[in-house]
């Protein structure tokens, strides 16, 4: 347990630099895959390695690229979905950070398995200065020739854009990504037609995740039988966790699949027990949008077995008593925290960020805001609680893309487990204090 | 390919979506559609009105589909099975919809010059609840002219987004679209400029609520007073194929001439739209099918009958007592 194999030389001086990761192993599988296998051998590795996309939604990596269409004659695209956006995530930010030619050798590499020529990196508006640290690594690795005509000398030609987006949420969804990339409102398309088949300009197009491309160089470099023993069951590998709320110790840890949910919190070696010596009262596992979970139901699954950060444990028992891994945003909330006032904030977060092609997601979003701004305010009535209830009930699963669920199932978490604060505070009409939000709103005016 | 839509079966072609083949069927399983427009190449997809729960994926591959879809832009596959009205979780997810729908509408059909032939009307009327849940105020936008003979009120917009594609497809020079985001969203034109082209007229007609209207016939006389009659003539921009709307000799108004789904046949041109309000500008070819069930029909003898039974079945609905029952 506890083996790293991305961000393992994060501390190492310089790192950013190609001098210095290239004489840290870097770059070794570009040259791995372009000399000694071919492309389909690399994509065989990938599929081996039971690699699951990072960004949130856990599909198997290898079995994504070998969707992509390879019709003669068209170009073929990678896009890097850099667009972080998801409240309680920032696991990409740190690894483009600190180590960005991983995120760049990750692309070489893949992008050779896919028979891409030409490849983007599309990133957050609001991550600027990660967008200068890429650039700068992406003219290092030109200037080095793992990027260019040739590479290596083989018949291999690259080229790596990075595109900065406006800072919208709705954009780290992949077809609305692809929209934005190509200069459009960022919509979300209608599917299918999925990406693979017509992405980028029509073109069949994969879109990862930046630590998905990342993790392709170390299952390249061991092969990907031997990354498949790291993690547990069908979750295999690492998974980058930002940890944050009220613990000792926040920030971004690369965790070993299968670890304990209980001993990610209370160990010293991540997040080090809950601030202040309080109790724990919830937490949301896997960025905003996943479900909820109360203290028990996230140290235990129902069936009393201890739940483990996996793809596997963390959703058993579906979404009554389970939840999501998610992207790896960890929010970890103590004894004090109010889950109503907590609920507002992302559900003002979704409302803010929906595109508003479609009706329920355009409506519903702003709606439950509303409502939930009264129990805030101390003016709800009980039979609110149902009506958000029965709201996000129709929300879920009726629009074009997941922004409506993710919007819905926080909602309906913090009703299926915390029902009794939303009662408490519509029977006394307590007015909870909102001043943190009441001085953002100023800024904002 | 063959699909069994609320147990009917029906042979369609490759390509055809699951709201096509119902309009083959007919309107008795066909799904409302509100985004959706024939004529218009993309459209479809954003209302969600229209959305069926797919419980045979293909004859191949028989599981479910795992949520509802939007039947306007999801294509068969052979032994597809669908249900419409026959699914309470559809019928349940509709009136969802439509509630969303009408929670910012301004709901001022009295004043409103769609109120008729409105299809938010309609849909709402026969797929959405008596009275309201939402206690918020509505969202508020500025009526605002595009152009010197359209109209835009925004409050009454659903965003359907037919009069963008129509901008898109029909026009040569779209300068119209959506601005903002999420539920500020709205339909303007690009720094107050205006519509000035041959075919802007369109996105009158494909707009299914009231939110773009013809200046030229606002507030002139409501819908059901006046006589719609197909006639044409010879024009060198468009078929000069229009509905004309009479009332006695006058000609009130000019649109195209529309299906049994409410959907535009053929484009008209501004010239026809605007410019020929007088009956002898046109060779009248008949009156025009008029089949809907709203408050358009009542001069319709045909549909009277029809329309009491609907008007008491809502009243029974809405706990009202009929006229001639009260003591």
């Amino acid at each position: 347990m506890g083996r790293k194999v991305l961000i393992q030389n994060d501390k190492i001086p310089g790192i950013n630099t190609l001098e210095v990761y290239r004489a840290n192993g870097g770059y070794a599988s570009v040259e791995k895959a372009l000399k000694t296998m071919t492309p389909d051998q690399v994509t065989d590795e990938v599929k081996k390695s039971g690699l699951r996309g990072r960004g949130g939604a856990g599909f198997p990596t290898g079995l994504k690229w070998s969707f992509l269409a390879k019709p003669e004659g068209v170009a073929r695209y990678l896009v890097c979905n850099a667009d972080e956006s998801e409240p309680g995530t920032f696991k990409d930010r740190y690894l483009m950070e600190k180590i960005p030619h991983a995120l760049i050798e990750g692309m070489i590499t893949a992008s050779y398995a896919l028979g891409a020529k030409v490849s983007y990196i599309y990133i957050r508006g609001e991550y600027f200065y990660v967008l200068r640290i890429i650039e700068k690594a992406i003219a290092e690795a030109y200037e080095a020739g793992w990027l260019g005509k040739n590479i290596l000398g083989t018949d291999f030609s690259h080229d790596c854009y990075v595109q900065v987006g406006g800072g919208a949420y709705i954009c780290g969804e992949e077809t609305a990504l692809l929209e934005s990339l190509e200069g459009k409102r960022g919509n979300p398309r209608i599917k299918p037609p999925f990406p693979a088949v017509a992405g980028l300009w029509g073109c069949p197009t994969v879109v990862n995740n930046v630590e998905t491309i990342a993790a392709v160089c170390p299952i390249i470099n061991m092969g990907g039988e031997e990354y498949a023993k790291i993690g547990i069951g069908k979750s295999t590998g690492t998974k980058l966790i930002s940890a944050s709320g009220h613990i000792n110790k926040p920030g971004v840890y690369e965790i070993e699949l299968g670890l304990p949910v209980e001993e990610f919190i209370f160990s010293e070696e991540y997040c080090g027990g809950i601030r202040n010596g309080k109790k724990l009262k919830a937490v949301v596992a896997g960025g905003s949008s996943v479900p909820i979970l109360p203290a028990d139901l996230i140290l235990k699954t129902a069936n009393g077995e201890p739940r483990l950060m996996s793809y596997e444990s963390l959703s058993d028992g579906g979404f009554i008593t389970g939840t999501m891994l998610g992207s790896g945003g960890f929010i970890v909330m103590d004894e004090d925290t109010s889950i109503v006032k907590n609920l507002f904030t992302f559900a003002r977060f979704y409302h803010h960020e929906s595109c508003g092609q479609c009706s329920p997601c355009r409506e519903g979003t702003g709606w439950m805001e509303k409502i939930i701004h009264k129990f805030i305010n101390g003016t709800a009535n009980e039979s609110d609680v149902d009506l958000l209830w029965d709201i996000q009930s129709k929300i879920e699963g009726k629009t074009i893309c997941p922004l409506g669920e993710a919007a819905a199932w926080p909602v309906a978490a913090a009703i299926r487990h915390f029902r009794q604060e939303f009662i408490d505070i519509a029977k006394s009409k307590k007015f909870v204090d909102i001043s943190h939000y009441n001085r953002l709103n100023k800024i904002v005016a | 390919m063959k699909v069994t839509i609320d147990g009917i079966e029906i042979d369609v072609p490759k390509g055809t979506t699951i709201l096509q083949a119902a309009r083959m069927i007919g309107p008795e399983v066909a799904p409302p559609a509100m985004c959706y427009h024939s004529k218009l190449k993309t459209s479809g997809g954003y209302c969600r009105t229209c959305i069926v729960k797919v419980t045979q994926g293909s004859a191949a591959n028989p599981t479910p589909m795992p949520k509802p879809v939007a039947s306007c832009r999801t294509e068969v596959m052979d032994g597809m099975v669908v249900e419409n009205f026959i699914n309470k979780e559809v019928l349940e997810a509709r009136k969802g919809v439509v509630e969303f729908l009408l929670i910012n509408h301004p709901l001022d059909c009295p004043v409103c010059d769609q109120a008729g032939e409105c299809k938010l009307q309609d849909l709402g009327y026969e797929n959405g609840a008596a009275s309201t849940r939402y206690e918020f105020k509505r969202r508020e936008f500025e009526v605002i002219d595009i152009g010197d003979k359209i109209k835009l009120h925004m409050n009454r917009c659903i965003l359907c987004y037919r009069c963008v594609k129509t901008a898109d497809q029909i026009t040569n020079d779209r300068v119209h679209g959506v601005i903002s985001r999420g539920d500020a969203s709205e339909i303007s034109t690009y720094i107050e400029n205006v519509i000035d082209n041959d075919f802007s007229g369109n996105v009158i007609d494909v707009c299914p609520v009231g939110a773009l209207t013809d200046k030229t016939f606002r507030f002139k006389q409501r819908v059901w007073f006046t006589k719609p009659v197909d006639a044409h003539r010879d024009c060198k921009v468009c078929s000069g194929k229009s509905r004309v709307w009479l009332k006695g000799e006058e000609v009130l108004r000019v649109t195209a001439r529309k299906d049994q789904w409410d959907e535009v046949e053929e484009f008209i041109c501004n010239s026809c739209r605007y410019d020929h309000k007088k009956t002898s500008d046109w060779v009248i070819e008949g009156p025009s099918p008029v089949n809907r069930n709203s408050v358009i029909s009542q001069n319709h003898y045909e549909h009277l009958n029809q329309l009491k039974l609907q008007v008491l079945k809502q009243q029974k609905a809405l706990g009202f007592m009929p006229l001639d029952k009260k003591p």
